[in-house]
């Protein structure tokens, strides 16, 4: 169960089963969630799919059907590309209401709309009652990119900066707020939105941004790691610059969760060269969802690989990938 | 006054290192208990600012990770049978019995439920009258008080298909347990604070006593932390070995009276096996024989359970946990079983179920200290031996 | 280690004949046991593991403490740092 979780054991699912298992037919594939295709044109489309489970449908500022529609918008966004079209494939578990199904679809036309794209075509199966949790749905768009973008996690280089586009951990924690066993009351409210639209403000003031991931499961810590790995840099950043929401830091406080581990739906980090780092973080405060964008690290030369968090005390800590679904502790 | 930030000040933390540095004329090795402070100290990095001459002993404070195999099986039993709904604290799905942990056993159908508190895993007792609601009752004497109210409940509200299989630990047995391993290094304790809130100060008395070793009750936000070190250096360098508050904003010396009554009721004190420690005599608490109709183990027959749980058979007793830690800077910090107890350091259940708890070589640290290295890959073994190395402080010896 | 972490006591209740409240903890709410904290009123901080209340934070004590950090300072800066100041709290 652990492997879908984002963590960990969901990259080393891809790593030692999938790819071996594809061999050949996998030759060309990209451990990134969008692939980048060239036509013969020179138009490069980028091409993504996700599949979305989850539980609660509906939790505090969305529900599945917005997390389908955004979730693939925006790993097609973290190549930089803006999104054209999606497609739609819902698994339904026999007895789900249709007013849920009509309220999830409804969502999920007016995201698409919020993101600029058509919904272009889909599919349709009924599961047995007890074989689902009222509906998985799967969403794969593709996208064009802009001339001359060229964004991949292995081109951060030690220099750089690393940004954050605003407060973390506010979806996981508004999800888990409704988890059955563990319900806590909370204002907060799932982050959950397009992110292209950031994207091309940020390309529109610097053309050559170097990385940009978007950290859903796994959390932030997840995506640096990412990162840190697939360029064999070290990526060093301070604790205390964390745009991290008094709330999430209460919940995290007691379920014994950290909040870089914590899911985001509607935040991207960004590894930019320092001389364009103050452009792209003007850019990204003028719109709407990236209006607390902050600069919380820097790439290094040192430990290639490896994340390392600076502590308010002033020691280090390296940050690991979360091992998979987060759990509240008692120790 | 919030009880947070006000004791994470790094102005005042800075004073306290340098009180700590001051005060230790010579090399001492203190062991904080308790995994939570554990925690707090690889969070927050302490152990890179602090002095050299004070070593801190990472003791074997985590009830989840000393749980024992034998018990984690009867669990896994337990939870797979059709009609049982298994509750349980977060941390005990990942914890591995001998072949799988409570979240394969999710992943397979059964019905196994995280829960926030066990009064929860009454109340779905109460609204599933057609299924077996079973908790997992694990703990410290700090959890203790809050399981004994769950089954105490249950009795109240007569609920028959509500059963906790219970695997309480207790400190004190373990701090003695440690002080007569003939290859114990501690020095100094800190004794665990939210333990002493429920149960006091007074037991440590004779501890402290007959073993001449200071033991200092001690928070986990990183001023509770220093100041409990600081405290422990002070006594060891003046000769004392006493029983010291360093926590007293949460732990009154007579402890909680009213847990303490409700745990004397529901609870009685038994030898218990502690993971990667072995048998330690009256370290634990089961039902007690009022409460028997609510004991899982009674409950629910499941066979012969063929342990084999290697490291508690052939270590003498506390070795693990007696102070193997690696001498030099470079301090090893492996916390057990328990996933967040980890934090980046141990390498050994971070990477995750294709080859999680595999032996890893220790941290290395490059130049300077203040930079972790995790090994790289080629060099984690495959071997299923290893498992039984990540227990307390530090890699027991291979 | 058991996770214990403050919050503030908002509303005092009783379920099924057991004293609860709603905690805050700083922004996020949970429903505790008050079942062991007899003395805890609506306003007191208190420590919670596992949902229950397991004692009531002193602020005295806390204050007091804070103030003999403080103070471990001021003789630093004084030049009359001892490494035998004894602790204070306690």
């Amino acid at each position: 169960m652990g492997h879908g979780g984002g963590g960990q054991l969901s990259a080393e699912l891809v790593q030692h089963l999938f790819l071996p298992s594809f061999g050949e037919a996998a030759r060309t594939a990209t451990p990134t969630d969008a692939h980048v295709l060239t036509l013969g044109n020179g138009v490069r489309l980028a091409f993504s799919t996700d599949t979305y489970v989850v539980r609660p449908l509906f939790f505090p500022g969305g529900n599945i059907g917005e997390l389908a529609v955004y979730g693939t918008v925006n790993d097609l966004a973290m190549s930089g590309a803006q999104p054209l079209a999606l497609s739609t494939g819902f698994v339904l578990e026999e007895g789900l209401e249709m007013d849920v199904l009509g309220r999830i679809a409804a969502a999920m036309g007016a995201a698409a709309l919020k993101a600029g794209l058509q919904l272009v075509t889909g599919d349709t199966k009924v599961v047995e009652h007890g074989h689902g949790d009222g509906v998985y749905i799967n969403t794969a768009g593709i996208g064009v990119l802009p001339a001359g973008a060229d964004i991949r996690p292995d081109r951060a280089r030690p220099g750089d900066v690393v940004i954050v586009s605003g407060e973390i951990g506010l979806h996981g924690i508004a999800v888990l707020s409704l988890r059955e066993g563990l319900e806590f009351g909370t204002e907060l409210r799932s982050d959950t939105a397009p992110l292209n639209h950031l994207v091309a403000a940020m390309l529109a003031a610097c053309p050559d941004i170097h990385a940009l991931r978007d950290p859903t499961r796994g959390g932030l810590a997840a995506s640096l790691c990412e990162i840190a790995e697939t360029a064999q840099v070290g990526i060093e950043f301070d604790e205390r610059s964390l745009p991290v929401p008094e709330a999430v830091r209460a919940a995290c406080g007691f379920l014994g969760l950290d909040p870089i581990h914590v899911a985001n739906e509607g935040k991207l980090v960004a590894i930019v060269a320092p001389d364009h780092a103050e452009a792209v973080l003007a850019a990204m405060r003028a719109t709407d969802v990236g209006g607390s964008a902050a600069i919380i690290g820097r790439v290094v030369e040192e430990n290639g690989g490896v994340v390392v968090a600076r502590t308010g005390l002033g020691s280090t800590r390296i940050v690991d990938r979360p091992l998979g679904e987060q759990l509240p502790r008692i120790c | 006054m919030k009880y947070l930030d006000e004791f994470n000040d790094p102005a005042l933390a800075r004073l306290l290192f340098e009180q700590i540095d001051a005060a230790a004329t010579k090399s001492w090795a203190i062991m904080e208990v308790c995994g939570g402070q554990t925690h707090s100290i690889i969070r927050n990095g302490i152990d890179q600012l602090l002095t050299d001459r004070v070593e801190l002993i990472h003791g074997p404070g985590c009830p989840v990770c000393v749980t024992p195999l034998e018990m984690i099986d009867r669990a896994l039993a337990i939870a797979s049978r059709p009609n049982v709904l298994f509750t349980s604290f977060g941390d005990m799905l990942r914890v591995p019995g001998s072949r799988e942990d409570l979240f394969s056993v999710k992943a397979k159908g059964g019905d196994v439920r995280v829960v926030y508190s066990p009064l929860d895993a009454v109340n779905l007792a109460q609204e599933h009258p057609d299924k077996e609601v079973v908790f997992f009752g694990v703990g410290f004497e700090t959890t203790a008080p809050a399981n004994a109210m769950a089954v105490f409940q249950a009795r109240d509200r007569g609920l028959r298909n509500f059963s906790m299989l219970v695997s309480h630990v207790l400190v004190p047995p373990a701090i003695e347990a440690l002080m007569t391993s003939p290859t114990s290094r501690v020095q100094g304790f800190l004794a665990a604070g939210h333990v002493c809130t429920v149960m006091g100060t007074r037991q440590y008395e004779p501890l402290a006593q007959q073993y001449r070793v200071p033991i200092v009750v001690t928070g986990f936000e990183p001023l509770d932390v220093l100041d409990g070190i600081r405290r422990c250096v002070l006594q060891l360098e003046s000769g004392r070995a006493e029983v010291e508050n360093a926590y007293p904003r949460a732990v009154r010396a007579e402890g909680n009276l009213p847990a303490q009554e409700m745990l004397a009721k529901v609870f009685e004190t038994c030898d218990r096996p502690w993971r990667g420690i072995g048998m330690i005599p009256m370290s634990g608490w089961r039902l007690a024989p009022e409460f028997a109709a609510f004991d899982a183990e009674r409950r629910f027959d499941v066979g012969e359970l063929s342990v084999s749980e290697p490291e508690a058979r052939t270590l003498p007793r506390g070795r693990s946990a007696a102070g193997h830690t690696q001498a030099g800077p470079v301090r090893v910090l492996r916390q057990g079983v328990h996933p967040s107890h980890t934090d980046g350091r141990d390498d050994g259940l971070q990477r995750g179920r294709l080859c999680r708890l595999l032996p890893v070589p220790p941290a290395r640290s490059a130049g300077g200290g203040a930079s972790w290295l995790r090994p790289p890959p080629h060099r984690r073994s495959t071997s299923r031996a290893g498992r039984a190395r990540c227990r307390f402080g530090t890699r027991t010896a291979s | 280690m058991c996770l214990g972490v403050p919050g503030k006591v908002l509303e005092v209740r009783s379920e099924q004949g057991t004293r609860m409240a709603t905690v805050d903890f700083g922004g996020v709410t949970k429903t505790v046991c008050l079942a062991y904290v007899p003395e805890v009123q609506e306003g007191d901080y208190t420590i919670v593991h596992a949902g229950f209340a397991i004692t009531r934070l002193d602020e005295a004590s806390a204050l007091e403490t804070l103030r003999m950090f403080t103070e471990l300072g001021m003789l630093d800066e004084l030049g009359e740092a001892d490494a035998g100041v004894p602790g204070g709290a306690t």
